[in-house]
């Protein structure tokens, strides 16, 4: 396999183990796997220890990974300081604003055949897409 | 055990299978995500196979789910009420996607990536819950 299947088919897996992990929350919780969800709910202070648990998992998984594959996953992070933070500001604040981010409304949402969940994505595909664009300026 | 307690370690155990699969998928590298919104550039397709991966395995569990009257450890289901397709989930995923497009991160793979103690990540991670706090405090009253 060339290096590409390869990673095409890692990344696939990993989706999988996602999609796993999101529709067990809600067969064992009746929770929606939405990342910005819990977060939120967390800083409210609503059921602080089973929300904390899910985000102390979210570190967790990765710290698996490491101990399995022996090795930490390559970061690129190309954006300057400021934009990092302008960049979490505008994450933080929209996913609120728009009940959801990729997991939320990307994976549960689809899934659940959500038109609202597909309007948030298509319109956060296309505003990332154009963002990158201008940023890359690939036209 | 009490309840509360069983729910907190299904959530610990979902979480750690989640950030498994998102640090397994190679999406917690910004540049990766940013390569897949670089469509008119150098596309990285990897994100849709992520997302299909991940919609296809729930989309099947919903089968199962919904023949559940309730869920295992729970009393009852807590599904999204909204339906309506309005201004605010509009204009939110709006900025929600600028955010992603400009930092290539979101909430899941920061939180994830957290341990790998990295500045830039940490920084993205406060500077969300400030936007967080925001939106909760000075406009979702507002909107409402």
């Amino acid at each position: 396999m060339t290096p590409q299947v390869t990673q095409y088919l890692q990344s696939l897996t990993g989706g999988a183990l996602i999609g796993l992990s999101a529709i067990l929350l809600l067969a064992l919780n009746g929770r929606i796997a939405g990342i910005s969800g819990i977060v939120g709910r967390l800083v409210q202070g609503h059921s602080r220890l089973i929300n904390a648990a899910f985000v102390v998992g979210l570190m967790a998984g990765l710290l698996v990974y490491v101990g399995l594959f022996r090795t930490w996953p390559t970061l690129t992070i190309t954006a300057s300081l400021p934009l990092i933070g302008v960049a979490g500001l505008l994450v933080g604040f929209g996913a609120r604003m728009g009940s959801g981010c990729t997991s939320g409304h990307g994976v549960m949402g689809l899934a659940r055949l959500s038109l609202r969940s597909l309007a948030a994505v298509m319109t956060f595909l296309a505003t990332g897409i154009i963002t990158v664009t201008l940023m890359r300026g690939s036209l | 055990m009490k309840p509360a307690y069983t729910e907190a370690l299904a959530s610990l155990a979902c979480g750690t299978l989640f950030g498994f699969g998102l640090s397994l998928s190679g999406m917690l590298d910004p540049s990766r995500v940013q390569g897949f919104l670089d469509v008119f550039g150098a596309w990285d397709p990897s994100l849709m196979f992520v997302l299909g991966g991940a919609v296809l395995v729930a989309m099947i569990g919903m089968l199962l789910v919904k023949t559940m009257a309730r869920p295992l450890l729970a009393g009852c289901f807590h599904m999204p009420g909204k339906t309506k397709i309005d201004l605010p989930l509009i204009i939110g995923s709006a900025i929600f996607g600028v955010g992603w497009g400009l930092g290539g991160l979101c909430p899941g793979p920061a939180i994830a990536a957290l341990p790998m103690g990295y500045g830039a990540i940490v920084l993205f991670v406060v500077a969300m819950l400030a936007g967080m706090v925001i939106h909760d405090r000075f406009v979702a009253g507002i909107i409402s």
